[in-house]
Protein backbone atom coordinates (compact mmCIF):
# COMPACT_ATOMS: atom_id res chain seq x y z
CA UNK A 1 0.00 0.00 0.00
CA UNK A 2 1.39 3.21 -0.46
CA UNK A 3 1.64 6.35 1.45
CA UNK A 4 2.01 10.12 0.70
CA UNK A 5 5.31 11.62 -0.08
CA UNK A 6 6.23 14.40 -1.34
CA UNK A 7 7.78 14.42 -4.83
CA UNK A 8 11.14 15.76 -3.55
CA UNK A 9 11.70 12.88 -1.99
CA UNK A 10 11.75 10.23 -5.04
CA UNK A 11 14.86 11.91 -6.84
CA UNK A 12 17.04 10.85 -3.45
CA UNK A 13 15.27 7.84 -2.20
CA UNK A 14 16.03 4.24 -3.23
CA UNK A 15 13.65 1.59 -1.80
CA UNK A 16 15.28 -0.78 0.57
CA UNK A 17 14.93 -4.10 -0.89
CA UNK A 18 12.50 -6.15 0.66
CA UNK A 19 13.51 -9.25 2.62
CA UNK A 20 10.67 -11.10 1.33
CA UNK A 21 11.02 -10.44 -2.67
CA UNK A 22 8.38 -11.81 -4.76
CA UNK A 23 9.99 -15.11 -6.41
CA UNK A 24 11.64 -14.33 -10.44
CA UNK A 25 10.84 -10.29 -9.54
CA UNK A 26 14.32 -7.86 -10.70
CA UNK A 27 17.39 -9.26 -8.97
CA UNK A 28 19.44 -7.58 -6.55
CA UNK A 29 22.70 -6.40 -8.35
CA UNK A 30 24.26 -3.05 -7.90
CA UNK A 31 24.96 -1.32 -11.13
CA UNK A 32 28.09 1.19 -11.20
CA UNK A 33 29.52 2.06 -14.76
CA UNK A 34 33.50 2.57 -15.17
CA UNK A 35 33.71 2.53 -11.32
CA UNK A 36 32.27 5.86 -11.26
CA UNK A 37 28.47 6.60 -12.28
CA UNK A 38 26.31 5.16 -9.44
CA UNK A 39 23.00 4.05 -11.25
CA UNK A 40 19.58 4.00 -9.66
CA UNK A 41 18.02 1.26 -10.88
CA UNK A 42 15.09 1.00 -8.24
CA UNK A 43 13.38 4.07 -6.81
CA UNK A 44 9.91 4.39 -4.93
CA UNK A 45 6.93 4.85 -7.56
CA UNK A 46 5.99 8.57 -8.65
CA UNK A 47 2.32 9.73 -6.83
CA UNK A 48 0.44 9.23 -9.95
CA UNK A 49 1.71 5.22 -10.28
CA UNK A 50 -1.46 3.93 -8.69
CA UNK A 51 -0.62 -0.15 -9.16
CA UNK A 52 3.20 0.17 -8.22
CA UNK A 53 5.10 0.70 -5.01
CA UNK A 54 8.39 0.33 -6.74
CA UNK A 55 10.01 1.06 -10.22
CA UNK A 56 12.43 -0.93 -11.34
CA UNK A 57 15.11 0.00 -14.54
CA UNK A 58 15.52 -2.95 -17.19
CA UNK A 59 18.80 -3.85 -16.30
CA UNK A 60 17.42 -5.28 -13.37
CA UNK A 61 15.86 -7.94 -15.27
CA UNK A 62 18.87 -9.11 -17.59
CA UNK A 63 21.18 -11.94 -17.22
CA UNK A 64 24.24 -11.87 -15.35
CA UNK A 65 26.21 -11.31 -18.81
CA UNK A 66 23.84 -8.82 -19.99
CA UNK A 67 24.44 -6.72 -17.34
CA UNK A 68 27.92 -6.73 -17.78
CA UNK A 69 28.18 -5.32 -20.53
CA UNK A 70 26.44 -2.42 -19.27
CA UNK A 71 29.06 -2.06 -16.29
CA UNK A 72 32.32 -0.29 -18.52
CA UNK A 73 32.30 1.98 -21.20
CA UNK A 74 34.41 0.01 -23.15
CA UNK A 75 32.22 -3.17 -22.73
CA UNK A 76 29.10 -1.30 -23.72
CA UNK A 77 28.92 -1.99 -27.66
CA UNK A 78 26.74 1.14 -27.96
CA UNK A 79 29.52 3.35 -27.13
CA UNK A 80 31.04 3.62 -29.96
CA UNK A 81 28.18 5.17 -31.52
CA UNK A 82 28.16 7.50 -28.85
CA UNK A 83 32.04 8.24 -30.50
CA UNK A 84 30.50 8.53 -33.73
CA UNK A 85 27.97 11.28 -32.96
CA UNK A 86 31.06 13.27 -31.39
CA UNK A 87 32.12 13.19 -34.46
CA UNK A 88 29.52 14.63 -36.05
CA UNK A 89 28.38 16.93 -32.72
CA UNK A 90 31.92 19.13 -33.57
CA UNK A 91 30.91 18.73 -37.98
CA UNK A 92 29.48 21.65 -39.35
CA UNK A 93 26.58 20.86 -41.75
CA UNK A 94 23.99 22.55 -43.60
CA UNK A 95 23.24 25.79 -44.92
CA UNK A 96 24.64 27.74 -41.84
CA UNK A 97 27.91 25.99 -41.97
CA UNK A 98 27.15 25.34 -37.83
CA UNK A 99 27.84 22.30 -36.20
CA UNK A 100 25.89 21.37 -33.11
CA UNK A 101 29.36 22.35 -31.22
CA UNK A 102 28.75 25.94 -32.72
CA UNK A 103 25.83 26.98 -30.18
CA UNK A 104 26.26 24.18 -27.59
CA UNK A 105 30.14 23.99 -27.27
CA UNK A 106 30.82 21.16 -25.56
CA UNK A 107 28.56 17.78 -25.35
CA UNK A 108 29.11 17.80 -22.12
CA UNK A 109 27.05 21.17 -21.45
CA UNK A 110 24.55 19.01 -22.34
CA UNK A 111 24.28 17.72 -19.34
CA UNK A 112 20.53 17.44 -17.59
CA UNK A 113 18.38 17.68 -21.15
CA UNK A 114 17.95 14.30 -21.37
CA UNK A 115 16.55 13.79 -17.68
CA UNK A 116 13.57 16.31 -18.62
CA UNK A 117 12.69 14.91 -22.05
CA UNK A 118 9.75 15.02 -23.20
CA UNK A 119 8.70 18.41 -22.09
CA UNK A 120 6.51 21.43 -23.12
CA UNK A 121 7.87 23.58 -25.15
CA UNK A 122 5.86 26.92 -25.42
CA UNK A 123 7.11 28.87 -28.26
CA UNK A 124 5.94 25.34 -30.02
CA UNK A 125 3.07 25.06 -27.92
CA UNK A 126 3.59 21.37 -28.00
CA UNK A 127 5.56 18.54 -25.88
CA UNK A 128 9.05 17.30 -27.78
CA UNK A 129 10.41 14.82 -27.50
CA UNK A 130 14.70 14.94 -28.10
CA UNK A 131 14.03 13.87 -31.29
CA UNK A 132 12.31 16.49 -32.05
CA UNK A 133 14.16 19.20 -30.46
CA UNK A 134 17.30 17.83 -32.60
CA UNK A 135 15.39 17.94 -35.89
CA UNK A 136 14.32 21.83 -34.97
CA UNK A 137 17.62 22.73 -33.94
CA UNK A 138 18.74 21.22 -37.26
CA UNK A 139 16.41 22.66 -39.44
CA UNK A 140 15.94 25.48 -38.51
CA UNK A 141 19.37 26.86 -36.43
CA UNK A 142 21.57 24.64 -38.85
CA UNK A 143 19.84 24.44 -42.13
CA UNK A 144 20.27 21.08 -42.40
CA UNK A 145 18.27 18.24 -43.84
CA UNK A 146 16.32 16.47 -40.46
CA UNK A 147 17.30 12.84 -39.73
CA UNK A 148 14.60 10.30 -39.99
CA UNK A 149 13.36 9.99 -36.55
CA UNK A 150 14.60 6.33 -36.10
CA UNK A 151 17.38 6.38 -37.74
CA UNK A 152 21.22 5.38 -37.06
CA UNK A 153 21.92 8.80 -37.00
CA UNK A 154 19.38 10.46 -34.57
CA UNK A 155 19.71 7.28 -32.73
CA UNK A 156 23.46 7.71 -32.15
CA UNK A 157 22.87 11.73 -31.30
CA UNK A 158 20.18 10.92 -28.61
CA UNK A 159 22.74 8.05 -26.86
CA UNK A 160 25.49 11.07 -27.06
CA UNK A 161 23.04 13.06 -25.53
CA UNK A 162 21.72 10.48 -22.85
CA UNK A 163 25.27 9.80 -21.91
CA UNK A 164 26.28 13.28 -21.05
CA UNK A 165 22.98 12.98 -18.01
CA UNK A 166 24.12 9.13 -16.98
CA UNK A 167 23.42 8.98 -13.13
CA UNK A 168 20.72 12.46 -13.25
CA UNK A 169 17.38 11.13 -12.35
CA UNK A 170 14.85 10.82 -14.73
CA UNK A 171 12.05 14.16 -14.20
CA UNK A 172 10.10 14.44 -16.85
CA UNK A 173 7.01 16.96 -15.92
CA UNK A 174 3.83 15.51 -15.82
CA UNK A 175 1.63 18.76 -14.84
CA UNK A 176 0.64 22.07 -16.36
CA UNK A 177 0.67 22.62 -20.30
CA UNK A 178 2.25 19.27 -20.61
CA UNK A 179 -0.71 17.54 -18.59
CA UNK A 180 -3.13 16.74 -21.86
CA UNK A 181 -0.42 14.63 -23.60
CA UNK A 182 0.68 12.51 -20.25
CA UNK A 183 -3.31 11.85 -20.16
CA UNK A 184 -3.13 10.16 -23.44
CA UNK A 185 -0.07 9.12 -23.24
CA UNK A 186 -1.69 7.31 -19.89
CA UNK A 187 -4.50 6.16 -22.25
CA UNK A 188 -2.76 4.18 -24.27
CA UNK A 189 -0.60 2.73 -22.14
CA UNK A 190 -3.49 1.18 -20.64
CA UNK A 191 -5.41 0.58 -24.10
CA UNK A 192 -5.50 -3.18 -24.97
CA UNK A 193 -4.32 -3.03 -28.94
CA UNK A 194 -3.93 -5.79 -31.92
CA UNK A 195 -5.49 -9.39 -32.12
CA UNK A 196 -3.92 -10.16 -29.28
CA UNK A 197 -5.50 -7.10 -27.25
CA UNK A 198 -2.68 -6.53 -25.17
CA UNK A 199 -1.67 -3.23 -23.85
CA UNK A 200 1.53 -2.02 -22.15
CA UNK A 201 0.05 -2.55 -18.88
CA UNK A 202 -0.88 -6.49 -19.57
CA UNK A 203 2.96 -7.31 -20.09
CA UNK A 204 4.87 -4.44 -17.82
CA UNK A 205 2.76 -3.18 -15.40
CA UNK A 206 1.11 -7.25 -14.51
CA UNK A 207 3.55 -9.10 -15.16
CA UNK A 208 7.18 -7.94 -14.61
CA UNK A 209 9.24 -10.09 -13.54
CA UNK A 210 7.70 -13.17 -15.18
CA UNK A 211 8.54 -14.88 -18.32
CA UNK A 212 7.28 -15.01 -21.67
CA UNK A 213 8.34 -17.61 -23.68
CA UNK A 214 12.55 -17.48 -22.38
CA UNK A 215 12.28 -13.61 -21.85
CA UNK A 216 12.31 -12.05 -18.42
CA UNK A 217 9.43 -9.06 -18.48
CA UNK A 218 10.69 -5.76 -17.16
CA UNK A 219 8.51 -3.26 -16.30
CA UNK A 220 9.11 -1.72 -19.76
CA UNK A 221 10.93 1.58 -18.02
CA UNK A 222 12.58 3.68 -20.96
CA UNK A 223 15.38 5.36 -18.69
CA UNK A 224 17.68 2.89 -20.50
CA UNK A 225 17.45 4.22 -24.02
CA UNK A 226 18.57 4.32 -26.53
CA UNK A 227 19.38 0.51 -26.25
CA UNK A 228 21.72 -1.58 -27.77
CA UNK A 229 19.77 -4.64 -28.62
CA UNK A 230 21.48 -7.84 -28.55
CA UNK A 231 19.00 -9.39 -30.58
CA UNK A 232 19.50 -6.55 -33.54
CA UNK A 233 23.08 -6.03 -32.68
CA UNK A 234 22.09 -1.62 -32.94
CA UNK A 235 21.03 1.09 -31.08
CA UNK A 236 17.06 1.24 -30.71
CA UNK A 237 15.28 4.43 -29.99
CA UNK A 238 12.31 5.11 -28.32
CA UNK A 239 9.83 5.03 -30.56
CA UNK A 240 11.00 2.03 -32.18
CA UNK A 241 10.88 0.24 -29.75
CA UNK A 242 6.96 1.42 -29.20
CA UNK A 243 6.34 0.40 -33.16
CA UNK A 244 8.14 -2.86 -32.23
CA UNK A 245 5.45 -3.67 -29.26
CA UNK A 246 2.45 -2.34 -30.51
CA UNK A 247 3.21 -4.65 -33.88
CA UNK A 248 3.58 -7.30 -32.00
CA UNK A 249 -0.02 -7.43 -30.31
CA UNK A 250 -0.74 -7.80 -34.01
CA UNK A 251 -2.13 -4.68 -34.79
CA UNK A 252 -1.47 -1.66 -36.92
CA UNK A 253 1.17 0.37 -34.98
CA UNK A 254 1.87 3.67 -34.73
CA UNK A 255 4.55 5.89 -36.30
CA UNK A 256 7.45 7.02 -34.51
CA UNK A 257 7.27 10.62 -34.32
CA UNK A 258 3.14 9.97 -34.01
CA UNK A 259 1.22 11.96 -31.75
CA UNK A 260 0.44 8.87 -29.74
CA UNK A 261 4.01 8.04 -29.68
CA UNK A 262 5.20 11.39 -28.34
CA UNK A 263 2.32 11.14 -25.48
CA UNK A 264 2.95 7.26 -24.83
CA UNK A 265 6.85 8.29 -24.38
CA UNK A 266 5.81 11.10 -22.17
CA UNK A 267 3.78 8.83 -20.01
CA UNK A 268 6.48 6.05 -20.01
CA UNK A 269 9.44 8.37 -19.24
CA UNK A 270 7.16 9.61 -16.21
CA UNK A 271 6.45 6.12 -14.63
CA UNK A 272 10.29 6.24 -14.43
CA UNK A 273 11.11 9.10 -12.68
CA UNK A 274 13.32 8.39 -9.82
CA UNK A 275 15.46 6.32 -11.69
CA UNK A 276 18.80 7.18 -13.31
CA UNK A 277 19.20 8.33 -16.74
CA UNK A 278 21.20 5.15 -17.91
CA UNK A 279 21.15 4.89 -21.62
CA UNK A 280 22.60 3.75 -23.63
CA UNK A 281 21.96 1.27 -22.07
CA UNK A 282 22.15 -3.05 -23.33
CA UNK A 283 19.42 -5.21 -23.46
CA UNK A 284 18.08 -8.67 -24.62
CA UNK B 1 37.11 2.26 -45.66
CA UNK B 2 33.98 0.49 -45.90
CA UNK B 3 31.54 3.05 -44.53
CA UNK B 4 30.94 3.41 -40.65
CA UNK B 5 33.89 0.66 -40.17
CA UNK B 6 35.52 2.28 -36.38
CA UNK B 7 37.57 0.41 -34.89
CA UNK B 8 38.10 1.33 -31.17
CA UNK B 9 40.71 0.01 -28.51
CA UNK B 10 41.65 0.41 -24.28
CA UNK B 11 45.22 0.00 -23.69
CA UNK B 12 46.86 1.14 -20.61
CA UNK B 13 48.58 4.14 -21.27
CA UNK B 14 51.24 3.17 -18.79
CA UNK B 15 53.01 0.03 -17.06
CA UNK B 16 55.76 -1.44 -15.52
CA UNK B 17 58.28 -3.24 -17.37
CA UNK B 18 57.19 -6.56 -18.12
CA UNK B 19 53.90 -5.93 -17.03
CA UNK B 20 50.78 -8.14 -18.04
CA UNK B 21 48.27 -6.16 -19.30
CA UNK B 22 44.08 -6.14 -20.54
CA UNK B 23 43.39 -5.41 -23.78
CA UNK B 24 39.86 -4.74 -25.13
CA UNK B 25 39.34 -4.12 -29.00
CA UNK B 26 36.15 -3.24 -30.94
CA UNK B 27 34.85 -2.33 -34.22
CA UNK B 28 31.67 -1.14 -35.43
CA UNK B 29 31.22 -4.01 -38.56
CA UNK B 30 27.78 -5.47 -40.05
CA UNK B 31 29.71 -9.23 -39.77
CA UNK B 32 27.09 -10.08 -42.89
CA UNK B 33 27.17 -14.07 -42.36
CA UNK B 34 26.05 -15.22 -45.95
CA UNK B 35 23.25 -16.88 -44.42
CA UNK B 36 20.59 -14.04 -44.36
CA UNK B 37 18.07 -13.78 -46.92
CA UNK B 38 17.00 -10.32 -48.68
CA UNK B 39 13.18 -9.59 -49.54
CA UNK B 40 13.40 -11.46 -52.51
CA UNK B 41 14.55 -14.16 -50.83
CA UNK B 42 18.12 -14.39 -52.55
CA UNK B 43 21.14 -15.07 -50.12
CA UNK B 44 23.34 -12.15 -49.22
CA UNK B 45 26.81 -12.51 -49.82
CA UNK B 46 29.18 -12.95 -46.65
CA UNK B 47 31.06 -9.94 -45.89
CA UNK B 48 32.80 -10.20 -42.62
CA UNK B 49 36.38 -8.96 -41.07
CA UNK B 50 37.86 -12.05 -41.32
CA UNK B 51 41.51 -11.11 -39.41
CA UNK B 52 42.37 -9.60 -36.29
CA UNK B 53 46.32 -8.76 -35.95
CA UNK B 54 48.16 -7.32 -32.82
CA UNK B 55 51.32 -6.62 -32.57
CA UNK B 56 53.94 -4.82 -30.12
CA UNK B 57 57.03 -3.37 -31.41
CA UNK B 58 56.87 -5.57 -34.53
CA UNK B 59 56.24 -8.39 -32.09
CA UNK B 60 52.84 -10.64 -32.14
CA UNK B 61 50.26 -10.64 -29.48
CA UNK B 62 47.51 -12.47 -30.63
CA UNK B 63 46.38 -13.10 -34.59
CA UNK B 64 42.68 -14.24 -34.93
CA UNK B 65 40.96 -15.97 -38.00
CA UNK B 66 36.93 -14.55 -37.33
CA UNK B 67 34.58 -16.35 -38.84
CA UNK B 68 30.83 -15.50 -39.60
CA UNK B 69 29.84 -16.74 -36.40
CA UNK B 70 31.84 -13.43 -34.54
CA UNK B 71 28.79 -11.35 -33.52
CA UNK B 72 28.45 -7.88 -35.09
CA UNK B 73 30.92 -5.06 -33.94
CA UNK B 74 33.04 -7.73 -33.03
CA UNK B 75 34.77 -7.64 -29.80
CA UNK B 76 38.29 -9.04 -28.38
CA UNK B 77 39.89 -8.83 -24.78
CA UNK B 78 42.84 -10.45 -24.24
CA UNK B 79 46.14 -10.00 -22.59
CA UNK B 80 49.33 -8.76 -23.47
CA UNK B 81 53.17 -8.60 -21.93
CA UNK B 82 54.67 -5.56 -22.01
CA UNK B 83 58.65 -5.44 -21.76
CA UNK B 84 59.58 -1.75 -23.01
CA UNK B 85 57.88 1.48 -24.66
CA UNK B 86 56.45 1.42 -27.61
CA UNK B 87 53.29 1.14 -29.73
CA UNK B 88 50.82 -1.77 -30.12
CA UNK B 89 49.25 -1.68 -33.45
CA UNK B 90 45.79 -2.94 -34.55
CA UNK B 91 45.25 -4.18 -37.72
CA UNK B 92 41.53 -5.60 -38.95
CA UNK B 93 41.16 -7.65 -42.62
CA UNK B 94 37.84 -7.11 -44.49
CA UNK B 95 36.38 -9.51 -46.74
CA UNK B 96 36.07 -6.65 -49.15
CA UNK B 97 39.77 -5.85 -49.47
CA UNK B 98 39.86 -3.01 -47.06
CA UNK B 99 42.31 -2.99 -43.76
CA UNK B 100 41.30 -1.18 -40.97
CA UNK B 101 44.46 0.11 -38.82
CA UNK B 102 44.74 1.67 -35.43
CA UNK B 103 47.57 2.42 -32.84
CA UNK B 104 47.97 2.88 -29.34
CA UNK B 105 51.46 4.01 -27.61
CA UNK B 106 52.32 2.75 -23.84
CA UNK B 107 54.81 4.41 -22.09
CA UNK B 108 57.45 1.98 -19.96
CA UNK B 109 58.36 3.27 -16.31
CA UNK C 1 23.38 -55.59 -52.98
CA UNK C 2 19.77 -55.96 -52.98
CA UNK C 3 18.06 -53.90 -50.65
CA UNK C 4 15.69 -56.15 -48.86
CA UNK C 5 12.61 -54.55 -45.91
CA UNK C 6 14.35 -56.26 -43.44
CA UNK C 7 17.86 -53.95 -44.58
CA UNK C 8 15.44 -50.98 -45.00
CA UNK C 9 13.94 -51.27 -41.58
CA UNK C 10 17.73 -51.34 -40.00
CA UNK C 11 18.68 -48.20 -41.56
CA UNK C 12 15.72 -46.70 -40.71
CA UNK C 13 15.65 -47.64 -37.13
CA UNK C 14 19.69 -46.71 -36.65
CA UNK C 15 18.70 -42.72 -38.20
CA UNK C 16 15.71 -42.71 -35.67
CA UNK C 17 18.17 -43.53 -33.07
CA UNK C 18 20.38 -41.02 -33.89
CA UNK C 19 18.02 -38.52 -34.11
CA UNK C 20 16.64 -39.46 -30.43
CA UNK C 21 20.04 -39.00 -29.17
CA UNK C 22 19.86 -35.22 -30.12
CA UNK C 23 22.58 -35.56 -32.58
CA UNK C 24 21.91 -34.67 -36.14
CA UNK C 25 24.06 -36.91 -38.07
CA UNK C 26 25.11 -33.98 -40.53
CA UNK C 27 26.20 -31.41 -38.20
CA UNK C 28 28.05 -33.06 -35.84
CA UNK C 29 30.27 -35.03 -38.04
CA UNK C 30 31.02 -31.57 -39.73
CA UNK C 31 32.50 -30.35 -36.61
CA UNK C 32 33.79 -33.69 -36.47
CA UNK C 33 35.87 -33.17 -39.90
CA UNK C 34 36.69 -29.53 -38.90
CA UNK C 35 38.56 -30.99 -35.97
CA UNK C 36 39.97 -34.16 -37.17
CA UNK C 37 41.57 -31.68 -40.14
CA UNK C 38 43.49 -29.75 -37.40
CA UNK C 39 44.32 -32.91 -35.31
CA UNK C 40 45.21 -35.11 -38.30
CA UNK C 41 43.17 -38.17 -36.26
CA UNK C 42 45.58 -37.68 -33.16
CA UNK C 43 44.33 -38.23 -30.21
CA UNK C 44 42.89 -35.37 -27.97
CA UNK C 45 42.72 -35.27 -24.10
CA UNK C 46 41.72 -32.85 -21.24
CA UNK C 47 44.09 -30.50 -19.63
CA UNK C 48 43.95 -26.76 -18.81
CA UNK C 49 41.97 -25.91 -21.69
CA UNK C 50 38.69 -23.97 -20.91
CA UNK C 51 35.31 -22.77 -22.03
CA UNK C 52 33.70 -20.75 -20.36
CA UNK C 53 30.14 -19.41 -22.00
CA UNK C 54 26.70 -18.59 -20.46
CA UNK C 55 24.34 -21.82 -19.61
CA UNK C 56 21.63 -19.79 -21.08
CA UNK C 57 21.87 -17.19 -23.45
CA UNK C 58 20.12 -14.03 -23.41
CA UNK C 59 20.33 -13.89 -26.74
CA UNK C 60 22.13 -15.98 -29.49
CA UNK C 61 22.86 -13.07 -31.77
CA UNK C 62 25.48 -11.71 -29.14
CA UNK C 63 27.00 -14.60 -26.55
CA UNK C 64 29.77 -13.58 -24.54
CA UNK C 65 32.31 -16.93 -24.57
CA UNK C 66 36.09 -16.86 -22.85
CA UNK C 67 38.41 -19.70 -23.95
CA UNK C 68 41.63 -20.00 -21.82
CA UNK C 69 44.44 -22.14 -23.10
CA UNK C 70 47.54 -21.96 -21.48
CA UNK C 71 50.47 -23.36 -22.92
CA UNK C 72 48.75 -23.82 -26.21
CA UNK C 73 50.25 -21.55 -29.49
CA UNK C 74 46.84 -22.27 -30.96
CA UNK C 75 43.41 -22.89 -30.20
CA UNK C 76 40.15 -24.06 -32.06
CA UNK C 77 36.88 -22.29 -31.49
CA UNK C 78 33.28 -24.26 -33.39
CA UNK C 79 29.95 -23.96 -32.70
CA UNK C 80 28.49 -27.42 -33.53
CA UNK C 81 25.01 -27.39 -34.02
CA UNK C 82 25.85 -23.81 -36.48
CA UNK C 83 25.25 -24.13 -39.96
CA UNK C 84 28.59 -23.68 -40.48
CA UNK C 85 30.53 -24.44 -37.16
CA UNK C 86 33.90 -22.93 -37.68
CA UNK C 87 34.18 -19.86 -35.08
CA UNK C 88 37.35 -18.32 -34.72
CA UNK C 89 41.15 -19.74 -34.75
CA UNK C 90 42.89 -17.52 -31.97
CA UNK C 91 47.08 -17.78 -32.57
CA UNK C 92 48.82 -16.75 -29.45
CA UNK C 93 51.90 -14.79 -30.02
CA UNK C 94 55.58 -14.26 -28.12
CA UNK C 95 54.04 -11.52 -25.97
CA UNK C 96 50.97 -13.25 -25.26
CA UNK C 97 51.06 -14.12 -21.64
CA UNK C 98 47.98 -15.46 -20.79
CA UNK C 99 46.89 -17.73 -24.06
CA UNK C 100 43.23 -16.75 -23.79
CA UNK C 101 40.66 -14.59 -25.49
CA UNK C 102 37.32 -13.16 -24.72
CA UNK C 103 34.59 -12.75 -27.38
CA UNK C 104 30.86 -12.07 -28.52
CA UNK C 105 29.61 -15.14 -31.05
CA UNK C 106 26.19 -16.20 -33.10
CA UNK C 107 24.67 -18.99 -32.09
CA UNK C 108 21.44 -20.43 -34.27
CA UNK C 109 20.53 -22.87 -31.27
CA UNK C 110 21.11 -24.58 -28.43
CA UNK C 111 24.26 -27.02 -28.90
CA UNK C 112 28.11 -26.73 -27.36
CA UNK C 113 30.71 -24.39 -28.24
CA UNK C 114 33.78 -26.69 -28.65
CA UNK C 115 37.56 -25.44 -28.24
CA UNK C 116 40.70 -27.72 -29.70
CA UNK C 117 44.09 -26.49 -28.33
CA UNK C 118 47.13 -27.08 -29.99
CA UNK C 119 49.43 -27.25 -27.45
CA UNK C 120 53.68 -26.33 -27.62
CA UNK C 121 54.60 -30.00 -27.97
CA UNK C 122 52.30 -31.02 -30.38
CA UNK C 123 49.34 -32.67 -28.38
CA UNK C 124 46.03 -31.47 -28.36
CA UNK C 125 43.01 -30.73 -25.74
CA UNK C 126 39.33 -30.16 -26.16
CA UNK C 127 36.73 -28.70 -24.03
CA UNK C 128 33.43 -27.54 -24.34
CA UNK C 129 30.30 -25.51 -22.97
CA UNK C 130 26.77 -26.26 -23.47
CA UNK C 131 24.89 -23.24 -24.08
CA UNK C 132 20.83 -23.07 -24.22
CA UNK C 133 19.83 -20.38 -26.85
CA UNK C 134 16.05 -19.62 -25.64
CA UNK C 135 12.99 -17.65 -28.34
CA UNK C 136 12.72 -14.96 -26.43
CA UNK C 137 8.91 -12.84 -26.21
CA UNK C 138 7.16 -10.66 -28.24
CA UNK C 139 8.32 -11.00 -31.43
CA UNK C 140 11.55 -13.03 -30.62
Amino acid sequence: MKRARTYASIATVVAAMSATAVVADADGDQLVVNGEIKMVTEAAAADHLENLDTVYSGWRFRADETQAFQMDDFDNPAMIFVEKAQEVWDTAEGSEGKACASCHDDSESMKGVRAVYPKWNETAGEVRTLEMQVNDCRENQMGAEPWNYTGGDMANMVALLTTVSRGLPVSVAIDGPARETWEMGKDIYYTRYGQLELSCANCHEDNYGNMIRADHLSQGQINGFPAYRLKNTKLNTVHARFKGCVRDTRAHTFKPGSAEFIALELYVASRGNGLSVEGPSVRN
Amino acid sequence: MASGVKPRVKVPKTAAAGDEITIKTLISHKMESGQRKDGDGNLIPRSIINRFVVDFNGQNVIDVTLEPAISTNPYFQFDATVPESGEFTFTWYDDDGDVYETTKKIAVS
Amino acid sequence: MKLTRRDLLVMGSVGMGLTALGVTPAMASLTDDEIAKITGGAEVGAGDLVVTAPEIAENGNTVPIEVSAPGAVMVAIFADGNPTPAVATVKFGPLNPTHAASTRIRLAKTQDVVAIAQMEDGSFQKAKANVKVTIGGCGG
